[in-house]
């Protein structure tokens, strides 16, 4: 059983309140960190190794450091809670389960880079979460860690809550910021990034919620202890909601370097394939994330058994490995129709492609149409190729990482399951009625495992 | 000042410079293609995706290559750059892949356009596209409609370059069009039937690079190789009056800004001038303009002192098939 | 909704709180409001925005309308028709797929007898798709009103059909399914 950092006191009743968050040893982070200088909480966190939990991966220290702090301009902290990757909601669980751990770690976070404005994009779907945060926001300021002169040390911070309004979009940090500016959600040409000119044009660092939240646990273990646990370069803890056709769908806190079997499998978490079926594919890490066989989920191709980390997800690059991510994890059984799947992701790139750019203004919605009309029995041979083709021309060449995470699902399910495309293009009159494969035929040429 | 090379050309410019403007200085067949960019409109430009290079070296200090394709138009040089334009495969792969995504929901109806001849994406598609479309679903088409008495909008030629919102913002007093939804429904538009009313908004037809946004009194009256563009000026209190004037014999079809040979007007003018002023006793005429794009207009040789540059396709064999 | 220009006023308690909202902006930067102020708009005006209720927004943040229209455009979450009273959103993307809401999503437009896209003629319901709601291991779900409601089944859309039909139907408060 791993450690649990973030989500320890989870089942205890009423942790959502300060009374009982606090009676759990709750801010204590905060008054460790305002006794410290804000550099030193900074060197905790580049200590602890944290890489951003949001899906890139980045240093947080190192994106941290990155901070003007020469200028006059204020600087701003914004929390990430814009969570749409199809496959993640981890940080809703968060911060509808365990409120103050977030604020705690805004509050430690905050101090650390200067902000003594702090806002939560969070995105609009989740209106009720709003109200559980500046509950939590409202009695972190009853008691003392928010507002004015908090401990007496002379910090001020405050904390708002700005809800989106149902754009995957501004999850890309620049285009949060223009959004929380009020703003169309239109990512920003960079340079310059959000540490050199980001909110209102100041200093801005943008970190998703479980990022944040970490900072917590590395405060009150110290930055070396949390570097302990994991494994090589993916410290700490990581939470993973599981979803697809598992037993137990959840959200799970795992040791980085837990394998990859046993995630899937133990009762501790997912519990393995429902009932009956047998596993075809996983998307390890969010929808942006290629997919994997069965085969290549468990074992890379030297044959070496997969971790959950960033670096043995990735082993293999995109030919045969995937990635961490988000820690979206989405197992699929042989039911599972991978170009219906792939279909409904490219609808979802397509949905939310903010149009700004050529390529996947354009290319996104190619792609759905594409998709669609293989999956629907009306396409050709040549289409496959096509797909392939279009992904690698918007790949790299947009404003944001979109136009990527639009790409890669569709390369990626080419790439490993080919003749379920030829399937559905040699059989339209089978595909055209069925919603998932129910064809037998295909399904026992199937490496399933 | 700083050094870049762009394609083995070597350019001094000063530091903050971009690399296409870089390429803009030395000229030829190193600058990149812009649709969206506009020198003379703050923050236009990075959409179109036309213009990406290839920095194989970042600068004389960390001469690592940029690990992706880069904008020109939103690039600043650094001092020891080295940029690969039209030198660079990897490039014109990736400019072919944007020609066809900007053409993928582009009527091909060049024949009936009023903006044929002088059309940046006919220019574009013939100099870096492909001869046939892979697209086969069905385009995006909108109604066209008037946005004042004197411009008409036809969205469905519309490649969402910004330029005619920005034009708004920074040349007019008064926004009342902009880009409305996301994604491939994105269009310009006033929302609620709204009239552009403003001294200069017929600058948004001068910057738009399509035939999406077309002068009223002009549409169809002539095509563009059939009139004759010469300077022109008269004394305006609105505007510095300097404008060209596009004539069919004796009488003044259109008048426009005078755009260089990237497409950029020199300066904004007046609606007066461009709508109103449409006798020849209006204007001081100075002398025929020279064009300098390649552009199917340019193969008109109609005024003396015109300078042609051959139309280059480069790489992807002829549009026409 | 029939909107008369005159009657476009916020509720002194939703005008309180667009000015609360605005202030916690910097000077100068309260078009940072918008996106929470549009929600409040469609909550008071009917559930969706129509062109006055926008203008009317522009004047409370002194912006152009162009501004409010950009923006209330741009976000899926804005309904820019009427809709029904009560409006299932069902997330319709991969992980709900493997779960099934296709299905689901079948039974409900047979149950009401309305396409996803459409709103019953009485005006009670309304169907739409969405895309992920980051409920993924929950699915099957909708959003509907300001609640999640979650691993769904045919009984518990019958339920919901049931309910949320009724005349005190209230989408602002969470029913137990």
């Amino acid at each position: 059983m791993g450690q649990k950092l973030l989500l320890e006191h989870i089942n205890v009743p009423e942790i959502q309140t300060y009374n009982v968050y606090r009676a759990k040893g709750g801010y204590k982070a905060v008054e460790k960190s305002l006794k410290m200088s804000p550099d030193e909480v900074m060197e905790e966190v580049k200590k602890s190794g944290l890489r951003g939990r949001g899906g890139a991966g980045f240093p947080t220290g190192m994106k941290w450091s990155f901070l003007d702090r020469k200028t006059d301009k204020p600087r701003y902290l914004v929390c990430n809670a814009d969570e749409s990757e199809p496959g993640t909601f981890k940080d809703r669980f968060l911060m509808e389960k365990i409120p103050h751990l977030l604020i705690e770690g805004l509050i430690c976070s905050s101090y650390a880079l200067g902000s003594n404005t702090t806002y939560i994009y969070i995105r609009g779907e989740y209106k009720w979460i709003v109200g559980i945060l500046e509950k939590a926001i409202a009695e972190a300021k009853n008691a003392g860690f928010l507002g004015k002169n908090i401990l007496g040390t002379g910090y001020d911070l405050e904390i708002y809550v700005n809800n989106g309004a149902g754009a995957y979009i501004c999850g890309e940090e620049t285009a949060l910021l223009e959004s929380l500016e009020g703003k169309r959600g239109n990512p920003r040409m960079k340079p310059p990034f959000p540490a050199i000119s980001g909110l209102y044009g100041s200093p801005t660092v943008v970190n998703n919620v479980e990022t944040l939240a970490a900072v917590v646990p590395i405060i009150n273990l110290s930055g070396e202890e949390y570097a302990k646990i994991g494994i090589g370069k993916s410290t700490g803890t990581k939470l993973i909601s599981a979803c697809g056709n598992i037993r137990n769908p959840g959200v799970y806190e795992i040791d980085l370097g837990l394998p990859v079997y046993e995630f899937l499998n133990s009762d501790e978490y997912c519990g393995g394939i429902r009932d009956g079926h047998r596993l075809k594919a996983v998307i390890p890490g969010g929808s942006s994330v290629p997919i994997l066989p069965a085969e290549l989920f468990y074992k890379n191709i030297k044959g070496e058994e997969r971790n959950m980390s960033y670096e043995s997800l990735s082993d293999g690059g995109f030919v045969s490995g995937s990635m961490l991510g988000s820690g979206g994890f989405v197992a699929m059984d042989e039911t599972v129709c991978i170009v219906r799947n792939t279909w409904s992701f490219a609808r979802f790139y397509h949905h939310e492609s903010c149009g700004q750019c050529s390529p996947c203004r354009e290319g996104t919605g190619w792609m759905e149409k594409v998709l669609h009309r293989i999956e629907y029995g009306h396409g050709h041979m040549h289409d496959i190729d096509l797909l392939v083709d279009v992904a690698k021309k918007i790949e790299g060449n947009t404003i944001c990482p979109l136009g990527d995470a639009a790409a890669w699902p569709v390369a990626a399910a080419i790439r490993h399951f080919r003749e379920e495309f030829e399937y559905h293009i040699k059989y339209p009159d089978k595909v055209k009625n069925s919603r998932f494969a129910h064809l037998d035929d295909y399904k026992t040429s199937l490496q399933l495992a | 000042m700083i050094k870049v090379t762009i394609d083995g050309v070597e350019i001094m410019v000063e530091p903050g410079t971009t690399i296409l403007n870089a390429a803009r200085q030395a000229g030829g067949d190193i600058v990149p293609p812009a649709m969206c960019y506009y020198s003379k409109l703050k923050g236009s430009g990075g959409k179109c995706r036309t213009c990406l290079v290839k920095v194989s070296a970042g600068s004389e200090k960390d001469p690592r290559p940029m690990p992706k394709l880069v904008a020109s138009c939103s690039t600043p040089v650094q001092d020891g750059m080295v940029v690969q334009n039209i030198t660079s495969p990897e490039v014109l792969e990736a400019r072919k892949g944007v020609v066809e995504f900007l053409l993928i929901n582009h009527p091909l109806d060049c024949p009936v356009c009023d903006q044929a001849g002088e059309c940046h994406l006919q220019d574009l598609g013939f100099q870096h596209g492909s001869a046939k479309t892979r697209y086969e679903e069905e385009r995006r088409q909108f109604d066209k409609i008037d946005i004042g008495d004197k411009i008409q909008l036809h969205m469905t030629r519309c490649i969402l370059c910004y330029r005619c919102v920005y034009t708004a913002d920074q040349i007019t007093n008064q926004r009342v069009h902009g880009v409305l939804k996301r994604g491939d429904a994105s269009e310009i538009s006033t929302y609620i039937e709204n009239v552009i009313e403003n001294d200069f908004s017929g600058n948004v037809i001068d910057v738009c690079p399509v035939g999406a946004l077309t002068d009223k009194t002009f549409r169809f009256k002539s095509r563009v190789w059939f009139v004759k563009p010469m300077n022109a000026h008269r004394d305006c209190n609105k505007c510095s009056g300097k404008v060209a004037i596009w004539m069919h014999g004796e009488e003044v079809y259109r008048v426009t800004g005078r755009k260089d040979k990237y497409g950029e007007v020199e300066e904004f003018i007046c609606n007066d001038c461009r709508f109103e002023k449409k006798q020849k006793s209006d204007w001081v005429i100075e002398g025929p303009r020279e064009v300098e794009r390649w552009s199917v207009i340019g193969q008109n040789k109609y005024a003396v002192g015109t300078k042609v540059t051959a139309p280059q396709n480069i790489g992807y064999g002829n549009i026409i098939d | 909704m029939d909107t008369n220009l005159s009657e476009i006023t916020f509720t002194e308690e939703r005008l309180a709180k667009a000015k609360e909202i605005m202030a916690r902006y910097p000077e100068g930067r309260h078009k940072s409001a918008l996106l929470p102020i549009l929600h409040i708009a469609q909550h008071q005006f009917g559930n969706w925005l129509s062109a006055p209720v926008m203008d009317y927004v522009a004047s409370i943040l002194n912006i152009k309308p162009i501004e409010v229209y950009e923006v209330a455009t741009f976000y899926s979450m804005y309904n820019l028709k009427p809709v029904g009273k009560c409006m299932i959103e069902f997330c319709q993307t991969g992980p709900c797929l493997c779960r099934g809401v296709e299905d689901i999503m079948d039974y409900t437009e047979q149950k009401l007898g309305i396409k996803v896209g459409e709103t019953t003629q009485d005006g009670k319901f309304t169907l739409k798709g969405v895309e992920c709601l980051g409920a993924c291991g929950y699915a099957p779900m909708a959003q509907i009103g300001e609640y999640y409601y979650e691993n769904l089944t045919k009984e518990k859309i019958d339920k919901i059909i049931h309910l949320f039909g009724q005349e005190d139907f209230n989408p602002d408060q969470k029913y137990d399914i």
